[in-house]
């Protein structure tokens, strides 16, 4: 398949942006729960939250850029019934609108108690919405990823990993950015988000390493023969049938050489996450104050080689229609 | 299986390769309900443009014992398009009433998403229009009561010097194109991903002249076998003698 610019772009954007939320939350909820102390300010969910929000925009503004027709967009959510894209765009303005409400409760300090525990815990509106903003993050997650896990013909993609690993990217890149955004504005919680940055980012090498093990042994299912339907060991195309381009031969084909591609895989793991590990690892040892700069450049190299993993994600992805359009003459 | 299907069934054993299908569905539809299908730069060094139904070539074997596989290709209309749930608006749809896979031109938001969950690559942009266009089996012609009966047809169809394309309702076991599928070895395209598709393509038929040995040389000539006259003699009583 042609890596999309755009997806590129709103996938590895909005993953960050709800990684990012997902930290906010945790923080939250283990406050709550009495395993961390709590919060000193309000500062990092204001801040947090915006980045977020931020992050959510502006790949829903790139995910336009994929459409033929952007000004008919409200129609796509109509679907949701059978459609992956449908879902995720409902799931993705409810989420957020989850973020803002969430970011405004802590920029305005209006937080009315709505109930609370047997044991006293107070269950307060940014609890609520946390909880909701968590599930709708994950949901997301979700239907991002089974968007390409489930066309069946892209067999590197019809997978459960699909989904996993977008979870486990998405999450380890916004743990991160909430651990270099902590070091400035809440030094004290540096330690507990690079800690869980570097247990997701290991995790996301783990699940996208499956996956590229699992690609490589694909074999494709269809065939020149079952193409055409014609039985013989030797079917050789000698004309698609024009000489010019036409969308099956731009949208299905890379384009990009296999050196490109055996470039950019070693590149994505160096940069996606054994030298995001290594500069987390680094800034959760310096002092919290002055880990700032480590941990946004872990965050940074990390975008970047997302943005590559991405790119070869969609790369990798083998059309079978492509083998209708193999030789021109 | 009562709801009609229409489809097409093309016959590999009499296609030529002439691209007279595809020239006459691109006159046709260029001036169809869908809208124009758009060329960019037609007459450039680089044209490119839409199509519903190209005739790509294959060849079959290797020298000297190959063959020549002209091979149209259109959307298939398949009994199960996977091509429709993915349509994040509903634009893409199949008809209940024909099984025509169709798209909504009006609703389409370009996402392109259909052609990924197409196998066959029958779905093209419009690079003009931005939407999703897609064979319509002339839709707007098979229907068209203005036109006489033996036009209502594809024009894929009507154009077809060798009449290498039938058109019908494949749910109907009477319909000329069920029969020639029943008859002539029909069968679909990449059957194993369960998409069922309506079109069907007839193969290469070959007629051989078995002749075995003994029919060469007759192993009962009397000639050949010296001295023994053909039995019974000429004169000689037979069966029919004895009964009399």
């Amino acid at each position: 398949m042609k890596p999309a610019a755009s997806v590129i772009l709103l996938t590895t954007l909005i993953g960050a942006g709800q990684g990012l939320f997902l930290a906010l939350a945790t923080l939250q909820i283990y406050a709550l729960a009495g395993l961390l102390p709590p919060a000193a300010g309000s500062a990092l969910f204001v801040a947090g939250s915006a980045v977020a929000l931020a992050l959510l925009a502006a790949g829903l503004l790139a995910s336009f850029f994929h459409l033929g027709r952007p000004e008919r967009a409200w129609r796509s959510a109509a679907m949701w019934r059978t459609s992956w894209l449908s879902r995720e765009v409902i799931v993705l303005p409810a989420f957020m609108g989850a973020v803002a409400l969430y970011g405004l409760l802590f920029a305005s300090g209006w937080n009315p108690v709505l109930m609370s525990s047997a044991r006293g815990v107070a269950i307060d509106l940014a609890l609520v919405v946390a909880i909701v903003g968590t599930l709708l993050a994950f949901a997301l997650f979700v239907c991002t990823g089974m968007i390409y896990a489930a066309i069946r013909f892209l067999a590197e993609w019809h997978t459960p990993l699909t989904p996993l690993n977008y979870t486990l990217m998405g999450g380890a890149s916004g743990f991160t950015l909430a651990a270099g955004m902590a070091a400035l504005l809440e030094p004290q919680r540096v330690a507990f988000l690079a800690g869980w940055a570097i247990v997701l980012t290991l995790l996301a090498a783990l699940g996208r390493a499956a996956s590229l093990l699992r690609n490589a042994r694909l074999k494709p299912r269809s065939t020149l023969q079952s193409a055409i339907g014609v039985k013989h060991p030797v079917v050789v195309q000698r004309s698609m049938g024009f000489m010019g381009g036409s969308f099956n031969t731009r949208e299905f084909f890379h384009g990009a050489s296999p050196g490109w591609l055996r470039t950019v895989k070693p590149a994505f793991l160096l940069l996606a996450f054994a030298v995001p590990l290594a500069l987390l690892a680094l800034g959760r040892g310096q002092p919290a104050e002055a880990s700032g700069a480590t941990l946004l450049a872990a965050f940074g190299v990390q975008y970047l080689g997302l943005l590559a993993e991405r790119w070869f994600f969609f790369a990798q992805a083998r059309h079978p229609q492509n083998l209708y359009y193999q030789a021109v003459a | 299986m009562s709801r009609k299907q229409l489809a097409l069934v093309i016959d590999l054993n009499v296609c030529v390769g002439c691209h007279a299908c595809v020239t006459s569905c691109k006159e046709w539809n260029a001036s169809g309900a869908a809208g124009p299908m758009s060329d960019q730069n037609p007459f450039g060094a680089d044209p490119s443009g839409t199509f519903f139904n190209r005739v790509q070539t294959f060849e079959v074997g290797e020298f000297p014992n190959t063959e020549t596989v002209h091979f149209p290709k259109s959307c298939l209309h398949c009994e199960d398009p996977p091509c429709v749930p993915v349509c994040p608006t509903g634009a893409s749809y199949k008809r209940e009433e024909d099984g025509i896979v169709l798209v909504d031109v009006d609703k389409c938001i370009g996402c392109k998403y259909c052609s990924w969950a197409c196998p066959y690559g029958a779905r093209e942009i419009d690079a003009n229009q931005k939407v999703m266009k897609k064979c319509t089996l002339c839709v707007d012609r098979i229907y068209d009561t203005a036109l006489p009966e033996i036009d209502r047809k594809p024009a894929c169809v009507k154009a077809c010097p060798t009449s290498a394309r039938l058109f019908g309702d494949i749910h109907d076991p009477q319909s000329e194109v069920s029969r020639a599928i029943r008859e002539e070895g029909g069968y679909t395209l990449m059957p194993e991903w369960g998409t069922h598709p309506a079109n069907h393509y007839l193969p290469r038929r070959k007629t051989r002249l078995r002749i075995h040995a003994d029919e060469l040389v007759r192993a009962d000539n009397p000639l050949t076998v010296e001295g023994h006259p053909p039995r019974p003699a000429p004169d000689a009583s037979t069966l029919e003698d004895a009964s009399i």
